[in-house]
């Protein structure tokens, strides 16, 4: 890590006790900005357990008073939260299924195998890395309506199994590149199929790009808005984003049904940042990408 | 064999070589196939679109260069790119200034390194959704934890997303409590700054200020440049906080570019029209990339 502030000095006892008071003070500051980031959703899950009247009370209370557990049953009625749940489960799995599978096949295809049009697709992956979602919005939408599939999940599953991520693609072949190609080759010779070889020696070496892979993915599919918006209308097909949306304008003076529909979709995600942290911050830093 | 077979076979690629080829379209197929149906067609199919007429109830009729003249005189939608522009110009160098701060103090010998780091990023994996719906709350006027946090320090209550004058910097600020991402690519930069440089520089007398100005900025330029282009690229194209908090209230003033484009499409049903948008915001944005590549010539500095 490098080090500003911190690099050894020669001047002295004096210097050396301002250095220590700067970073003190640096620490304190910090500490003031993490609270300040952590305010958001920690009022929410602390309101997401008030009576609706403690919501609406000055000075804000931090800790309820009253937990009121029930909130949470609550909105489990309101709205069919646990089918929201189901439905993403299912759409965020395929998904990123989809997204692994194809992208692995594609960063074969890329790095692995010489074919005529190779570097032609491969501009066009990076070409489509360019290219602001929204120009495909409306005609992607009016395609999926020419083929019926207005109002199921396929749009939202079926473009994923195409490798349509470049930056997906990118991370696998780069950690492609890193093995060396004699150890297939042997195993081409020997007779093996390309399919077992990808699967038995490539795969098993590149578990943690494919981690990687699968976290952002299942991320953006879990956090996905626009397209369920658009392509899924019926209730008992919506996802958790909708479900959400959905509750904040059927009960949008019920702070606490809100607050705590929004809990039950953060958690699970907050509980895989604490197990996965090193693949977030892995895949981050090689690719500058995650999120949205 | 004569000289004629040999030449015949090296023409015609061998039966091993044709066997490659195939193995490469098979595993290439999912991204040629994706490409084609979901990209390079709709995109073609876009561009027709934008020179017709077509509410999906009536037939799709051809209007020529309807859609982009009345585009170009349309107050909606020159008020939805002036929003963004205004939201992009002002929220992405601050995003900058406070991304690259962050990750500067988390590169000093702090404690607890990782916590902040952990806490800094979190806010980027909250499900846009949940933080809209909470940040509408935030803002709220009298219940809003930003307003009551205001009156400690002695600042009146403000109406926020139902001021027209404030709603725009309310979603600046809510943008700032998600650079995360920026911040995480600015402390892998900076860890990749040889220490060696510092050191020599240290010996020749440059005090913390003079490193900060000759080694650390001008190395991270790159990082800076990449962090701005994804920046106002993803800044134009906010949707979600804008759906959900305001749909583009009070008065227009979060119409935001592709909220107006998919109110265009799937409130209005001018699908033409929307796409003929869409494009609109497509040149903006390869324009503004471009021609940021090429400003970036004169001071982004990359080690040769």
């Amino acid at each position: 890590m490098a080090t500003v502030a911190a690099l050894p000095r020669q001047s002295g006892s004096r210097q050396r006790m301002l250095d220590r008071a700067g970073l003190i003070f640096l620490q304190l500051l910090m500490t003031f900005i993490l609270i300040s980031f952590l305010v958001p959703t920690l009022w929410m899950v602390s309101a997401s357990l008030k009576a609706s009247t403690e919501i609406f009370q000055h000075p804000i209370t931090w800790i309820p008073k009253d937990p009121q557990w029930s909130n949470y049953v609550r909105v489990f009625q309101v709205i069919p939260l646990a089918k929201f749940a189901e439905n993403t489960a299912i759409v965020v799995a395929l998904s990123v299924l989809g997204t692994i599978i194809s992208s692995v096949m594609v960063a074969y295809a890329f790095s692995r195998i010489r074919w005529p049009g190779r570097n032609m697709f491969f501009s066009l992956l990076i070409a489509t890395m360019m290219l602001p979602e929204v120009v495909t919005l409306i005609p992607r939408f009016l395609i999926f309506k020419q083929l019926g599939w207005i109002d199921t999940w396929l749009p939202l599953i079926v473009p994923y199994w195409c490798a349509n991520t470049a930056l997906y693609v990118f991370l696998i072949q780069q950690f492609f590149r890193g093995i060396p190609m004699e150890l297939e080759e042997a195993a081409l010779i020997d007779g093996a199929g390309r399919i077992r070889i990808l699967t038995e020696i490539l795969l098993p070496l590149c578990k943690p790009v494919i981690a990687t892979v699968a976290v952002f993915a299942l991320l953006q599919h879990y956090n996905s808005f626009l397209e369920p918006l658009i392509y899924v209308n019926s209730m008992d097909k919506w996802t958790l984003a909708l479900g959400i949306r959905s509750i904040n304008d059927s009960n949008a003076a019920n702070w606490e049904l809100v607050f705590a529909a929004g809990t039950v979709m953060v958690a699970p995600i907050i509980a895989l940042f604490l197990v996965a942290q090193r693949y977030f911050v892995q895949g981050i830093a090689m690719t500058g990408f995650g999120g949205r | 064999m004569t000289a004629s077979t040999i030449a015949l076979k090296s023409r015609l690629p061998s039966r091993l070589k044709l066997r490659e080829w195939a193995a490469g379209y098979f595993f290439a197929a999912p991204f040629i196939i994706g490409f084609v149906v979901f990209t390079a067609f709709p995109m073609l199919y876009s561009i027709w679109l934008s020179f017709n007429k077509w509410d999906l109830l009536s037939p799709m009729r051809f209007v020529g260069l309807q859609n982009f003249i009345k585009m170009v005189g349309d107050a909606r939608a020159n008020l939805g790119l002036y929003n963004s522009a205004f939201y992009t110009i002002i929220a992405v160098p601050i995003q900058l200034v406070i991304s690259f701060t962050l990750a500067l103090a988390l590169t000093q010998k702090l404690r607890f390194r990782d916590v902040y780091r952990a806490g800094f990023y979190l806010p980027i994996i909250v499900p846009l959704v949940a933080s809209a719906v909470v940040w509408q709350r935030v803002f709220h006027y009298e219940y809003g934890i930003l307003n009551e946090v205001l009156g400690w320090v002695g600042i009146p209550a403000q109406k926020w997303l139902f001021d027209v004058n404030l709603a725009k910097p309310a979603f600046i600020f809510m943008s700032f409590w998600m650079i995360g991402r920026q911040m995480v690519i600015f402390i892998a930069g900076l860890g990749n700054i040889p220490q060696s440089m510092y050191e020599a520089a240290a010996i020749d007398g440059a005090g913390s200020f003079k490193r900060m100005l000759h080694i650390t900025i001008p190395m991270m330029t790159p990082l800076i440049f990449y962090n701005m282009v994804i920046a106002i690229i993803n800044s134009f194209q906010t949707f979600i906080p804008a759906k959900i908090m305001t749909d583009g209230g009070p008065e227009n003033a979060t119409l935001f570019v592709v909220l107006n484009i998919w109110q265009q499409g799937f409130q209005f049903f001018n699908m033409g029209y929307a796409a003929a948008l869409s494009w609109e915001l497509f040149v903006i944005i390869v324009g503004f990339t471009i021609a940021q590549f090429y400003m970036s010539n004169k001071w982004v500095y990359y080690e040769a």
